[in-house]
This record gives C-alpha cells, sequence and structure tokens, in this order.
C-alpha cells in the first residue's frame, strides 16, 4: 500500500462509517456600520500603533505626498534612482527618475534604498495592508527586499475587518499581508520593531 | 474507543522529539531550581497574558468567533480523508507536488531526497513544529545537508545548541543578556560591542541571515493552515524571515500535519482573527504569506508538499483526545499555565510543551511513552478559558489519566484510588458514603486549613507536591439542603 492510500485509510478506520460533520454557526460580524471617515481614523491609529508612519492626502497631490513620505523614511535629499516601483503603480504617483521593477534578481532589488507599491486592499480593524502581486502591488520580494516600504492605499480599498477583506481576494494570488513594519517578539516576548524585513512602512492614505 | 485495539500506528520511536529522557515531575524538580529561568518565564509570559488580554477584550464577538473556529476544526476532522483529497487536487492543479509520509522517518526520507535532488547542501527554514517534531534538522545534517533556522528565536536555539522550550518563542527560556553572551560566541562577524538591548540583537540575526537568504537555493516551512477549497497554503509570522524563505529560493517545500486543514477559504475569516490576537497578542501579525501552488515570476518555481501522519491518525481515533487535533498553535495555554510557568519548557521532554503538549504528545506517541504527561497539571481549567478554539484540555487530561491508569498492568496506590473514585462517582449512595469518610481527615488537621503534609504512605507520594485542604464539616449538598430548608 502507499503511504497516501494507508494515511488514508488510517483515517477511514479512526473515524468509522458514521460522522455527520457539526453545524457551523457563523453569527460574529462580517459587515460594519461604520462610514469611511471612521474606517480611515481606525486604519490610521492601527498603522500608527505599529509605528507605521501615515501622511494623509487628496487625490490631486500623492506624488508630492509620495516625495514627503520617501523624506521621512531616507532623509531629505534622497535619490530618485535608489527608490523601485512596482511596474502597475500609475505614472503620476511615481516620484521623477524612479526604477520600475522589470523582474531583475533579488540581489539587485536588495540594492534599492526603498520601495512604492500600491494595496489590494485595506483593512482597518487590524492595521492590515494586503498586496495580492498584481503590477500595482508588486511581486513579492519587491515588497519585501528594500529596507522602507511606501505603500499607497485608496480610501475605496479600505474595508473594515478580516471577512469583507477575504472576499475581495482572490486565493489563487500570491498574498502577501502586512502589519506595520517587520518586527519581532522573540527577545522576553516584547515587540521590537525590525528585523528582516523592511524596517520602516509607510502609508500615504489617498482620501 | 481506544486507538490502541484499532491498531493505527503511533508516531514511531527512535526519530523525532516527542518523548523526553526521564519523566516530568524528575525534570520539573531540577527546571525547579533554576531562579533565573523561573525569573525569564514569569517576566515573559505575565507580558503577553496582558497583551493578549487587552486584544481580545476588544473584539465585542470573540465567543463567537471561538465556537465558529471549534466547530470548523470539528468539521474537518469528520471529512478529514475528502478535505486531505481536494487539497491534493487543488495543489496539483497548480504546480505542486503532494508527498504523503506515514511518519517521521517518512517525511525526513522524502524532504532529504527533495533536497538532494536540487544538489543543493544547504537549506534555510521557517520555523515550524512539524519538522521540530520530527527531527528534521538532524536528518538532514545525517545526510550532509545544513539547515539554517531563520525564525530569531530558533536561531538562538540552534547557536546556543540548546532545545526550544516554547512553541511559539522557542528561546523563552533565555533573557537579553544571555542571548548576547550566544550571539557573541557565535557569531564570526557579529560587532563585539554588540550591547543587550533587544533592538541591537535583531539587527545582529538580520546581518547574519541576510545572505544566507539570498543565496538559498531551497527553502522549508511548515504551514499554520492549508485550505482545501482551493490549494491555498498560510503562514502566519513576524520577521519576514518567513517570506524571505516563502519567496527566494527556488525549490519550496512544506511539512504540514495533516489536521492543519481547513475547509474552505472563508473559514480563514475566523483563524486569522482567532491566532494572532492569541499567540503574540496583537491585532495582527506583521506579515501573513498566502500561496496557492506555483506562481509565475513570483516566487519559487517549483513547490513540494509533505503531508505527515506520525500519530495523528491515532489520535483521531480517540473520540474525546481527538479534539486536540484542533490546535492551532497559538501558545495562549501554555503563557497561562501556572504549571509551565514554574517548570518551563524542557521539563515536558516533548517539543510540545505546556498544556497542549501534556495532551498532545501522549496521544501522538501513545500514553505508555509519555505516561508522566497527563499528570504534570493542575486541572487549574486556566488553559480551556483563553484556547481560540475552546479545546477542553483539563477533561483530556483526566481521560488520558484513566487510558494510562487502565494500561497498567500493576496496580499502584494512585490507580487504586482513581479506579475507586471513578466508581464511587457513578453511584451517588456510594459518593455520599465516601464524602462523609472524608471527614475523618478533619481529626488529621485539628483545625489547620491544610493538612499536614506527613501523612503516611501511600498517601505522602500524593502530598508531597500538592495541598490537600482539610475535608469540610459538611458536603455542599448538606449546606444547600439546610439553608435552603423551609
Ligand atoms: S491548545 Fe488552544 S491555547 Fe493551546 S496552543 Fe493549541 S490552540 Fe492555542
Amino acid at each position: 500500500m502507499t503511504a497516501r492510500d494507508e494515511v488514508l485509510a488510517r483515517i477511514r478506520t479512526a473515524l468509522g462509517p458514521d460522522r455527520p460533520p457539526p453545524e457551523i454557526a457563523r453569527d460574529y460580524r462580517t459587515t460594519d456600520e461604520r462610514t469611511v471617515a471612521e474606517l480611515l481614523a481606525v486604519l490610521t491609529d492601527r498603522l500608527e500603533d505599529y509605528r507605521a508612519t501615515v501622511l494623509r492626502c487628496a487625490p490631486d497631490a500623492v506624488a508630492a505626498t509620495v516625495a514627503a513620505a520617501l523624506d521621512a523614511g531616507l532623509g531629505a535629499g534622497w535619490d530618485p534612482a535608489s527608490v523601485v516601483t512596482a511596474p502597475g503603480l500609475p505614472g503620476p504617483w511615481r516620484p521623477g527618475g524612479a526604477a520600475e521593477d522589470d523582474g531583475r534578481p533579488a540581489a539587485e532589488l536588495a540594492a534599492f534604498a526603498a520601495t512604492l507599491t500600491g494595496v489590494a486592499v485595506a483593512i482597518a480593524e487590524t492595521g492590515t495592508l494586503v498586496l495580492d502581486g498584481s503590477p500595482l502591488s508588486g511581486r513579492r520580494a519587491l515588497s519585501l527586499l528594500p529596507d522602507c516600504l511606501v505603500c499607497v492605499v485608496e480610501a475605496g480599498q479600505v474595508v473594515s475587518g478580516v471577512p469583507e477583506a477575504l472576499t475581495r481576494l482572490d486565493p489563487a494570488a500570491p498574498l502577501t499581508m502586512v502589519s506595520g513594519p517587520s518586527a519581532t517578539s522573540d527577545i522576553e516576548l516584547n515587540r521590537v520593531e525590525g528585523v528582516h524585513g523592511p524596517r520602516t512602512l509607510l502609508v500615504v492614505l489617498v482620501a | 474507543m481506544s486507538h490502541v485495539f484499532l491498531g493505527i500506528p503511533t508516531a514511531p520511536r527512535g526519530v523525532g522529539h516527542l518523548r523526553g529522557d526521564r519523566p516530568f515531575p524528575e525534570a520539573a524538580r531540577e527546571a525547579l531550581r533554576d531562579g533565573q529561568l523561573r525569573a525569564n518565564l514569569g517576566h515573559a509570559t505575565s507580558t503577553i497574558r496582558a497583551k493578549r488580554a487587552a486584544v481580545v477584550g476588544e473584539l465585542p464577538d470573540w465567543e463567537q468567533l471561538r465556537a465558529a473556529g471549534r466547530a470548523i476544526k470539528a468539521a474537518t476532522m469528520a471529512r478529514l480523508d475528502e478535505h486531505l483529497l481536494e487539497l491534493e487536487a487543488r495543489v496539483t492543479e497548480r504546480g505542486g507536488t503532494v508527498h504523503w509520509a506515514r511518519d517521521a522517518a517518512e517525511a525526513n526520507a522524502i524532504v532529504t531526497r527533495l533536497v538532494r535532488d536540487t544538489g543543493a547542501d544547504e537549506v534555510v527554514k521557517v520555523k515550524s513544529m512539524a519538522t521540530q517534531e520530527i527531527g528534521l534538522n538532524e536528518a538532514l545534517e545525517a545526510a550532509g545537508i545544513h539547515a539554517w533556522e531563520t525564525d530569531l528565536a530558533e536561531l538562538i536555539v540552534q547557536l546556543g545548541e540548546d532545545r526550544p522550550s516554547h512553541i511559539l518563542v522557542p528561546a523563552i527560556h533565555k533573557n537579553r543578556a544571555e542571548i548576547r553572551e550566544i550571539f557573541l560566541r557565535t557569531m564570526p562577524d557579529v560587532d563585539p560591542h554588540l550591547t543587550d538591548e533587544p533592538r541591537q540583537l535583531a539587527m545582529a540575526a538580520r546581518a547574519h541571515l541576510r545572505e544566507r537568504f539570498l543565496r538559498a537555493k531551497v527553502a522549508i516551512s511548515g504551514a499554520n493552515f492549508a485550505v482545501a477549497e482551493t490549494g491555498t497554503l498560510a503562514v502566519v509570522e513576524s520577521e519576514g524571515n518567513g517570506r524571505m524563505c516563502l519567496t527566494l529560493p527556488q525549490t519550496l517545500i512544506t511539512v504540514m500535519g495533516i489536521e492543519k486543514l481547513v475547509p474552505t477559504w472563508r473559514d480563514l475569516e475566523v483563524f486569522l482573527q482567532l491566532l494572532p490576537r492569541s499567540s503574540t497578542g496583537e491585532r495582527m501579525n506583521p506579515y501573513t504569506s498566502l500561496w496557492t501552488g506555483v506562481t509565475d515570476g513570483d516566487g519559487p518555481s517549483e513547490f513540494h508538499l509533505v503531508l505527515l501522519d506520525n500519530g495523528r491518525t491515532a489520535t483521531l481515533a480517540d473520540e474525546v483526545g481527538r479534539e486536540v487535533l484542533h490546535c492551532i498553535r497559538c501558545s495562549a495555554c501554555l503563557n497561562v499555565c501556572p504549571v509551565y510557568e514554574r517548570t518551563g519548557g524542557h521539563a515536558y521532554g516533548s517539543v510540545y510543551p505546556g498544556p497542549i503538549g501534556a495532551v498532545l504528545s501522549p496521544q501522538l506517541t501513545g500514553v505508555e511513552d509519555n505516561a508522566s504527561l497527563p499528570y504534570a497539571s493542575s486541572l487549574c481549567g486556566a488553559c480551556y478559558d483563553v484556547c481560540p478554539v475552546a479545546i477542553d484540555i483539563p477533561s483530556i487530561l483526566v481521560h488520558l489519566r484513566a487510558e494510562h491508569v487502565e494500561a497498567q498492568t500493576r496496580l499502584t496506590p494512585e490507580a487504586v484510588a482513581f479506579k475507586a473514585l471513578a466508581k464511587a462517582m457513578s453511584n451517588s449512595r456510594l459518593w455520599r458514603t465516601a464524602q462523609k469518610a472524608t471527614r475523618l481527615g478533619r481529626l488529621l488537621a485539628r483545625g489547620r486549613p491544610i493538612l499536614p503534609a506527613t501523612l503516611p504512605p501511600p498517601a505522602s507520594q500524593w502530598t508531597f507536591s500538592r495541598d490537600l485542604p482539610t475535608p469540610p464539616k459538611e458536603t455542599f449538598s448538606e449546606a444547600w439542603a439546610r439553608e435552603h430548608r423551609r
């Protein structure tokens, strides 16, 4: 017997023939009555709690706000050529002179100082940005290797909680949920920001 | 129903880390003498308990989520064979390869062969309980393949040639000063002026591993969840070492216990709320990666999923004990356990310590191989209260004690006592008589609230490490009858 057949046979022996699955009551919250303005305030609060920096702006001020975010993340006078963007990022959001990700090897990607991407969904209650591997979010390595990550989030992408976010996502896509900068709780169970992922997370919130 | 009679094999001896080399009471007595260990554990667990309580209290629907989590897991187990086949079909459709392993030895052999096929002589690893359970690192090492642990706490344990003592934070028994000392001693390029500031320690780990992530050809991970309906796997982490391993190498090998499944994509909406709040006490952990097979131009081009039994089907055969397979390894039960807080994780012998370890390890190995673990608890019930999937750990402990007693051929005084207790509790007349008989103990106590520890043997065996309260003047039912008499 193959291992597969044997494990399956063991399961059937263990459970026996009579095994009705129990009912699952989904009486937890799946929707939310809060207004967009309230959700944006909650998202900002949660992100700042993780020590991310949030900059709010109007739709026509994204480029200037991205520049301000990079000032905060890299220090004034940063080199535009040290910034790499997701390939599908709208042109008007990009700093002039920034590179676009073209699938180059990881070691080259790691040499950039900062990455600029959009997101697929943002979850207010948990302060989470979800990147889905689309041209707007970029491939997974892009938001991982450079030490500073700037994400542009539009108000229409913000949902209240985890259940609503999952309905908007494609399970087949490579998904990354980002909640603050990289961190660890491994030393005396205290959260310390910054280990292997980006040590700085800046969010440009467009509303 | 007991699995012993169904002939389903438990986790084999001689491979992996499910058995200690001595019984719990002996190991615990030694751990209790280590004041530094107790201080480190007390500090860490009280920090995390407060954080967990705050973020759990924030959700008005926590109890509903908890009940849903429990029901989803029970539904998963009821149809485990079908869900596994569905997972296999979806992963295969998306370009992955699924392997099945009856036990630790078989899983180690599969992974070793897969790594050899790539020609690599080193792998990077994401923290995974399953690979610790089967002793994968040792198996790879024996085949000339070096495994780099990349999770900070795992790295501390690996560099310190130590053993993990907690399922979430394997180096919880080490404080910052001890970690600094390990890094200074074992990291070749470390800054000699390294202080014990946690941020500096984290930076040292980053520098130590950066190059290895960029050059690694093969990564090995575990999985927190797998979705049968879509073939999606999930790894929940904090540092980004998981993302490095899941994204950069060409080949990814994931080793997963067969119980880690959930049936549908929607089920994740429950567990992605329950897990981070219960484990690190955060609203969400920094990074969660979800992937389905392979994706062109993004991440590994080869993906292998190894499905591991190693005693899980034997556990499934026990109608009471199978509930431990619902565990999502959050570690909340360890953090609230008064026994764990004092003894630490090493005393449990197995890689699964604390309350969950006390009910899981004896079932994976068969209770005779971990016979002291079901007794490593005061049955206070704190573990049940915090468990995000409401596993009734105290009841399973009692069930396993009974099974252990049952399996013993030689009758110990304790076994006789438990058998007599079971008999008395099943008959109300006998029970009332027994309760009245305990009043004789009042004579021994002579007015003190606790009976003297110097009871004659065999009772002294029991009272050596336990306070036995002086029996009350009347039983609860007698008092009730008296106070409510009209
Ligand atoms: S038994 Fe419950 S509380 Fe303990 S680790 Fe498992 S899920 Fe968490």
